[in-house]
Order: structure tokens, then C-alpha cells, then sequence
């Protein structure tokens, strides 16, 4: 490899192409999922261990809070699928040119977002 | 060649095919408890305790469980190796996740198998 090429990997000064943003926003929303499914097990635990304690646990759904970051699981939750689809379909060859990668980054922008709203309404 | 050794499949290829087959199992899991909550919005305490009771939601369960801790080992081991570039920061970092989704493991089999 050419050892004189430039390099510039100080990623404050890159603007991302927007197939760019579509992924970092995947692994982001990994992340949190990855914190998220200890709440995800609790609230499982509690569901299935009796008829009072999965009572109890609809009642907590009332509180602001919980419904705040229940929404959020919920959108990390729906934009990560909604990526990971699209990664399945790129890797079967599916939009995999430079223009095809900018239009499918579009698709899973906006079907991140119209899944996030339907979350929100969903919770609230 | 250099031999990795922290991550899930020794190879790469072997990662990325096991980061796409949970990944399957894990959208099919997510929409098929997302349906069943859907179709039944005054969902009742015997409903839900009804459908984990079953054996296949058991072996269902069970898979989309190991799943995740298969999904999120590859996904957390490929941040790691992105972005902490000193080996004892990036292992302790990978050992703090491997203890997270062993934890997950042993909670959620002791959930799923007490019903």
C-alpha cells in the first residue's frame, strides 16, 4: 500500500455520507440494546411470575418514566431490525452500488423513524 | 497469520454467518411476540403465562435467548476491536460484556424455565 497517502481518521472533522449516519445509528442502537435487555428481563420475570405481579407491572407502565424508556427500548429496538433488514438484502446483493446504498440508508431512515413513531403512539 | 482470540468464531466468516443467522432468529422472535401482544390488547395474566407454558415457546424463547448472547458477543467484540486500541482497556472492556450476557443466559433460563 501506498504509505504516503493521506489519512485523516479524526472523525470530528468527517461528515458522514448518509449510508454513513444509517450505520453508526445501527451500532448505537446495539448498543443500547445490549443495556436494554437486562430492563427486557425484568420485565419478564415480573410478567410471568404471577397473576399479581403482572398486574403490578401494567400499573408501572402509568408512570412517565417507564413509558419514556420503554419507547426507547422500543426505537432501538425497531430502528435496529429496520437496519438489519437492509444489511440482509445488501448482503444478498441488493442495492449495493454507491447510489443503491444511498437510497436503501433513505429507506431504513425513514422506516426507522415512521417505526419510532408508531412506538411512541403505541406507549403513550 | 495472526490467530484471534476473543472472538465468538476463531474466523471472521464464521462471525459474520452466525451474526446473520441469530439475527433472523431474532426478528422472527421480536415480530411474533409483538403480533401476539398486538392481537390481544387486553392482554390477561393466563394469556401470557399460557404461551410461555408451551414447549415450543420454550424452545422459541431459548433460542431467540442464546441468540442474543451470540448477536451481542459479535456485535460488542466488533465496537471493541473498533475503537479501544489498548489490549487491556479492550479486554476488560470484553470481559465486563461477556459477564453481562452470562449473566442474561442464567437469568433468563432460570425466567423461562420457572413457568
Amino acid at each position: 500500500m501506498n504509505s504516503n497517502r493521506p489519512t485523516n481518521l479524526d472523525l470530528t472533522t468527517i461528515e458522514l455520507p448518509l449510508p454513513g449516519k444509517a450505520s453508526i445509528i445501527h451500532r448505537i442502537s446495539g448498543f443500547i440494546l445490549f443495556f436494554a435487555v437486562a430492563f427486557m428481563l425484568c420485565a419478564l420475570a415480573a410478567s410471568l411470575e404471577s397473576a399479581e405481579s403482572f398486574a403490578e407491572l401494567k400499573s408501572v407502565f402509568d408512570n412517565g418514566l417507564v413509558k419514556f424508556i420503554t419507547w426507547g427500548i422500543l426505537s432501538a429496538l425497531g430502528y435496529h431490525l429496520v437496519a438489519g433488514v437492509k444489511h440482509l438484502l445488501m448482503d444478498m446483493g441488493i442495492g449495493e452500488t454507491k447510489e443503491g446504498g444511498r437510497t436503501g440508508a433513505i429507506i431504513t431512515l425513514v422506516c426507522g423513524v415512521i417505526v419510532i413513531i408508531l412506538a411512541g403512539v403505541w406507549v403513550w | 497469520m495472526v490467530t484471534s482470540v476473543t472472538n465468538l468464531g476463531r474466523s471472521g466468516l464464521y462471525d459474520w454467518v452466525v451474526q446473520r443467522v441469530t439475527a433472523v432468529i431474532l426478528a422472527l422472535y421480536t415480530l411474533f411476540l409483538l403480533g401476539f401482544v398486538i392481537a390481544s390488547p387486553d392482554m390477561q395474566y393466563g394469556q401470557w403465562q399460557g404461551l410461555f407454558a408451551c414447549i415450543w415457546m420454550k424452545v422459541f424463547s431459548l433460542a431467540a435467548l442464546i441468540s442474543i448472547c451470540a448477536h451481542a458477543w459479535v456485535g460488542m467484540w466488533t465496537i471493541s476491536t473498533d475503537y479501544l486500541k489498548a489490549a487491556a482497556i479492550r479486554f476488560a472492556f470484553q470481559l465486563v460484556c461477556a459477564g453481562f450476557l452470562f449473566v442474561y443466559l442464567v437469568w433468563g433460563i432460570d425466567i423461562l424455565w420457572s413457568v
